[in-house]
């Protein structure tokens, strides 16, 4: 799983049916000290995170198998909003 | 798999139910010399690693279901050996 942070919502009203109900969130991708890196992407949001938030999302098939109905072509979920990060020196 | 270094822990309250009541570590890959690679991810730990431990990290779902016994969900990166040591030839 990896950090990002929530930089804004994506509203689809025609989407494929197993994304229907569905939250899509637009997320930048962070280092664990928060830092930007890398591309935003589109992630489907099943923690209810606000923008702003620092979260951890999960990528490729297990995105897809994060939502209730796993036949989805989902490639990045949001699986956890971090609380605090304690890291030491490698 | 990859060779990481356990470098701290993740808290998270609000999470995945197919993570609820798994510990969140911190890994960073490191190279085979204990060099580090900037990748840091979040892997959930099924061997009981601690801060500093030199781990083997599954970065597949399939593999993850396996270790943690449960059908494939949403988790891919777990922590499956705390590794003693790596000779290379």
């Amino acid at each position: 799983m990896l950090f990002a942070r929530v930089i804004g919502t994506v509203v689809s009203t025609r989407k494929v049916a197993s994304f229907r109900g569905q939250r899509l969130l637009l997320l930048q991708p962070t280092t664990s000290a928060g830092r930007d890196t890398g591309r935003p992407l589109v992630a489907v949001d099943l923690v209810s995170a606000a923008p702003g938030q620092p979260v951890f999302y999960v990528r490729a098939r297990e995105a897809g198998m994060a939502l209730p109905d796993t036949d989805n072509p989902a490639d990045a979920a949001i699986v956890g909003i971090v609380d605090q990060v304690r890291e030491e020196p490698l | 798999m990859v060779l990481a270094k356990v470098v701290g822990e993740v808290v998270a309250t609000v999470k995945h139910p197919h993570l609820a009541a798994q510990k969140l570590l911190l890994v960073h890959v490191i190279t085979p010399e204990g060099g580090a690679t900037g990748r840091v991810m979040i892997a959930v730990d099924t061997v009981q690693a601690g801060e500093g431990d030199m781990v083997l990290v599954n970065d597949e779902g399939n593999g993850a279901a396996q270790v943690l016994r449960r059908p494939r969900g949403a988790v891919r990166t777990v922590i499956v050996g705390v590794v003693d040591e790596v000779a290379r030839e």
